[in-house]
């Protein structure tokens, strides 16, 4: 084994295997591997922002739900207050109604009372008069006794 | 083939290269033997190294660079997905063992890792396969005596690939370190360390050491581990004219041998990497 002329020839390879390798083969592929580097780590990013936004969306249906169902709660329980009310409000018209209706059959029972008694003291009175007129037999000015047989009327 | 020569032919014939170089009597031709090579000395190019280091050095920019050109951001697929692995890898290594910024350091682990893993690679396949079949070729298509065909297949197991490697490594070392630090900041380094400057010849001596210590042992460790590595090979490899029984023992060995080293390839091919990325930090730091 002799070192010769065989080393140069390899060293003058080596140089220009280097040198094409340096300038065709290894930047290419270091560009392809940073780009694809970047884009994954854009990528994460992208999701990493995707699911903070779907955390705030998450927490802002859960905060619209909530409000929703205050919203519900509220409005049934104006419906149940309303309807209370209603209830009250038809109860005190009724009790009303039922009071004025009675009040009125009172008063028609009154006025029929009263009717019934006004004719029967002007009956009475004729009857009155009628059995004076037997009793006395004899005319009997209706016109001159009239204020009498009234109060006579009256008494009864 | 063992069966028509002796063992340490063999043995010879697998660790000799397929060479072209000067004879010494002054013309240039190709090495018919052992010898002949060993005549020739430094005049001399191992065809069959660099034919395999460049091919597989250009295998590798194919694929990477075909790779590099599709290359989408979108969902890798296949090949990409594979080069991104490695690139990662390489990546990751460099980010961790290098702390300033240089364009370069990258690309060059990247070409020493899988340049290195794919010579390494070639220690794998059988040892006399392709030998064969060179020796067939130039035995039928050139009419040469097929023992005085050589072709060694893993450009690792020759010193002056690995070498060669390490060398530009020193270069770059020593080029960074001069224009980072200055060349005086460089010489400073080596002659003002440890010891202060009433210490500066032993500063230098230690220095120097330690400088030229790291790209001879880059260059040796690779060396070493599949040089020894490919002997096992070929030592196993002659048991299979031992007949049925030594064959088949050989043929486990082989195999389990063959699983081992796939750790001792890989880890070379990872250990200089990281050696030139540490030694070219190095190079980079001030002390």
């Amino acid at each position: 084994m002799n070192i010769g002329l065989t080393l140069f020839g390899q060293t003058i390879a080596f140089i220009i295997f280097v040198a094409f390798c340096m300038k065709y083969v290894w930047p290419p592929i270091m560009t392809a591997l940073d780009e694809r580097k970047k884009k994954i780590a854009d990528g994460l990013a992208e999701a990493e922002r995707g699911f903070k936004q779907q955390e705030l969306a998450e927490r802002d249906a859960e905060h619209k739900i909530s409000e929703a169902k205050q919203q519900a709660a509220d409005i049934l329980n104006q419906a149940q207050k309303r309807a209370n009310e209603i209830v009250e409000n038809a109860k005190s018209d009724a009790t009303e109604e039922g009071n004025r209706i009675k009040e009125a059959a009172h008063a028609e029972v009154e006025k029929e009372v009263h009717r019934a008694t006004e004719e029967l003291r002007t009956r009475v009175s004729v009857i009155a008069v009628a059995g004076a007129e037997r009793i006395l037999k004899k005319e009997i000015d209706a016109g001159a006794h009239r204020d009498m047989l009234e109060e006579l009327a009256t008494q009864i | 083939m063992a069966s028509t020569i002796t063992s340490s032919q063999y043995i010879q014939h697998h660790l000799t290269n397929w060479t072209y170089g000067r004879h010494p009597d002054g013309h240039w031709g190709f090495a018919h033997s052992a010898e002949e090579v060993a005549e020739m000395g430094f005049w001399s190019i191992h065809v069959d190294s660099l034919l395999w280091s460049f091919s597989l050095g250009a295998l590798f920019l194919f694929v990477f660079h075909r790779a590099a050109r599709s290359m989408t951001a979108e969902t890798p697929g296949g090949m990409q997905n594979f080069v991104e692995w490695v690139v990662d890898f390489i990546n990751d290594n460099v980010r961790g063992s290098f702390s300033a910024k240089n364009d370069l350091i990258a690309p060059l682990a990247l070409t020493v890792f899988v340049w290195v893993l794919l010579m390494n690679l070639m220690d794998l396949v059988p040892v006399d396969w392709i030998p064969w079949l060179a020796g067939q070729f130039g035995h039928f298509a050139l009419g040469m005596d097929p023992h005085h065909v050589y072709f060694k297949i893993v450009p690792t197991t020759d010193l002056n690939i690995t070498a060669g490697l390490a060398v530009a490594v020193f270069v770059l070392m020593i080029y960074y370190s001069v224009k980072i630090k200055g060349l005086g900041g460089f010489l400073g380094e080596l002659s003002f360390q440890p010891f202060g400057k009433w210490g500066l010849p032993a500063n230098l001596l230690l220095e120097g050491i330690s400088l030229i210590s790291k790209p001879v042992s880059l260059a040796l460790r690779l060396f070493g581990n599949l040089y020894a590595g490919e002997m096992i090979f070929i030592l196993i490899a002659l048991l299979y004219s031992g007949g049925i029984l030594w064959g088949t023992l050989g043929g486990f060995l082989q195999l389990g041998w063959a699983i081992f080293h796939i750790l001792i390839i890989l880890l070379q091919a990872f250990i200089f990497m990281v050696l030139t990325i540490v030694y070219l930090d190095m190079a980079h730091q001030h002390h």
